[in-house]
């Protein structure tokens, strides 16, 4: 997806990211560059430090060093809110959606960040109503349109994540953080959203968390392999998966 | 992004605005409340309403915003105690005296709230409880508030200097009007845009903090409209019985009004009032029971806890399939 012209253009950077939490290392100096337009995977053995890293770059996690960039300016020192703000939007592991929530009204929520905060505990619901359109529209992109009256708890594991790409998708981020979008799909369910994913990435910035190396060779532009928290091999799909340290890292940890 | 032609839109996708079945239970109750005091005791009825009023304050923050407060006796109590004090001591009509009380239990709540938010799940309901042990002494100890007598023979006074509330029939429409401005207030809360993050941060906080919503705000907000709720029942209440006493700060208030909500139905708009009514009715009619009506309590707890979970509404609303 990056053209010769953006090759350089990188739109999220951490240097020197470290965690450390009592007694252990989980991150451990890490650099990290994120071109714009990309699809970027973080790969890695059980343990190596990826959900931590996602966690870091989104502040869930505050750094005990290190500086993350976004388009330029440091972000280090802000809330996870106010990055969100920015137009950095993270998924979770666990599905994230609002389960006593109607489907359409998950994706409304997103919506309704259009309208700023939502102190207005005065005013009806029915303003809201004039999201309903877009929210509609943007679950039957993800075909969860016969579903938007459901309850976003009944759905199956697939649907609840296809719904939460379509609220992450509804803030219109800069660049999305996906954590293990595929973790506990069926065959049909990773095809689904393996396509909405190439899908959605026209115009934005992706960055992954993924077991799944098929859907990883499949997806990504540029791939980093973390083990025990360090960066271990960065490159195409082709050039990590011949590396011998990666191979030894995955073998080493029993991976698969 | 493409613009496709929107998929047409399926009735109540969303649930906006009140459904007719609310409006429709709400005018029953009001129907069922002016008939009531003709047949059963004001007192004890004014008292059902102050308790379903701040059961329902409770279950805004329990069941809308997912927080266990275990002090909130503390907001009613000190409003309890604000309003009999301004009412007695300072003479000031009922409509201020009931205003200040209420307003001392917004900012206790500010206060508590903002320290509370900060912990999470049963820490914070240790908190919100160890906040209100300190209002219990400071009650104790104040010399304001009469510490083991309590603030007696409170006057009542003439409501906006006309309206004479000596009266048990005529403060029962007062106490009717206040607490159903109250209750519509709540509803309205649930059901606004306010509500509506409310709802997303109880069903999944890190993923509303991931969607750009600061959620500790909406917290402290929704809080502190809980703590001003119960203040309004309490400062009432207080009123009502001529009376504010360590009883209405005593942390058993506390427990009292969380098994009202949790019987009643938790997350429903009527369960609180249910939860009220029936345990208040208890106390109230097998009172000659004496210590008995205590274990009689446990009991319809330990049953709802392993029958009915959602509680008394919260079964209706499952049978009836629509949201009470």
């Amino acid at each position: 997806m990056s053209t010769a012209a953006a090759k350089d253009d990188i739109i999220l950077s951490a240097q020197g990211l470290t965690k450390r939490f009592a007694g252990f290392v989980a991150v451990n100096g890490v650099d990290l560059a994120v071109r714009r337009g990309s699809i970027h995977a973080l790969i890695g053995p059980n343990g190596a430090g990826k959900t931590t890293c996602f966690n870091l770059l989104t502040k869930f996690l505050q750094p005990s060093a290190g500086a993350i960039r976004f388009n330029g300016r440091d972000i280090t020192s802000l809330s996870p809110a106010a990055i969100a703000r920015l137009g950095v939007i993270r998924s979770f592991q666990i599905s994230a959606v609002f389960p006593r929530l109607t489907v359409l009204e998950n994706v409304r929520i997103a919506l309704q960040r259009r309208r700023g905060d939502s102190f207005d505990f005065w005013r009806s619901e029915k303003v809201l109503s004039a999201f309903d359109e877009d929210a509609l529209r943007r679950v039957d992109e993800v075909g969860l349109a016969d579903y938007a009256a459901a309850e976003a708890g009944d759905l199956s594991y697939g649907r609840k994540r296809a719904l939460e790409i379509a609220t992450t998708l509804a803030l219109e981020p800069e660049l999305m953080l996906l954590d293990e979008p595929m973790a506990g799909m069926g065959q049909e369910d990773v095809a689904r959203i393996s396509a909405l994913i190439r899908r959605i990435s026209a115009n934005r910035t992706i960055l992954m968390v993924e077991h799944n190396l098929s859907v990883v060779a499949d997806l990504s532009d540029r791939i980093t392999v973390l083990a025990r928290g360090e960066v271990l091999a960065e490159g195409t799909y082709e050039e990590v998966s011949g590396d011998a340290r990666v191979i030894e890292a995955y073998i080493g940890a029993g991976h698969e | 992004m493409a613009v496709d032609a929107p998929a047409t839109l399926p009735n109540s996708a969303a649930k906006v605005g009140a459904p007719r079945h609310h409006t429709l239970v709400f005018f029953a109750l009001l129907l069922i409340m002016l008939v009531a005091p003709f047949v059963l005791y004001p007192v004890f009825l004014m008292k059902v309403m102050c308790f379903a009023l701040f059961a329902s304050a409770l279950n805004l923050l329990l069941g809308f915003g997912g927080l266990l407060s275990f002090g909130h006796a503390a907001y009613f109590g000190i409003a309890a105690y604000v309003s009999a004090y301004t009412a007695k001591v300072w003479g000031l009509p009922p409509e201020l005296a009931i205003l200040l009380g209420t307003a001392a239990a917004a900012v206790l709540g500010l206060l508590i709230g903002a320290l509370a938010i900060r912990r999470q799940g049963i820490y914070f309901a240790m908190v919100t409880l160890a906040f209100a042990q300190m209002v219990y002494f400071f009650s104790l100890q104040a010399p304001f508030t009469g510490g083991e007598d309590g603030i007696q023979a409170v006057p009542r006074g003439r409501l906006f200097g006309f309206i004479d509330l000596a009266n048990d029939l005529t403060f029962y429409f007062v106490v009717l009007a206040i607490v159903t401005g109250g209750m519509l207030a709540i509803y309205r809360i649930i059901h606004s845009p306010f509500g509506q993050v409310l709802k997303a941060i109880r069903d999944n906080e890190p993923r509303s903090t991931s969607l750009g919503y600061k959620v500790d705000r909406y917290k402290l907000a929704v809080f502190v409209m809980s703590a001003t709720l119960a203040g309004l029942a309490g400062a009432i209440k207080a009123l009502v019985f001529q009376l504010a006493s360590l009883t209405d700060v005593h942390w058993t208030m506390s427990g009292e009004v969380v098994l009202m909500t949790l019987l009643g139905g938790m997350g429903t708009i009527f369960g609180p009032l249910v939860g009220a009514a029936v345990i208040i009715g208890m106390q109230n009619y097998f009172a000659s029971f004496g210590a008995w009506v205590t274990v009689l309590q446990g009991m319809i707890f330990v049953i709802s806890v392993l029958l009915f979970r959602e509680g008394i509404v919260g079964v209706i609303s499952r049978w009836i399939k629509k949201p009470l």
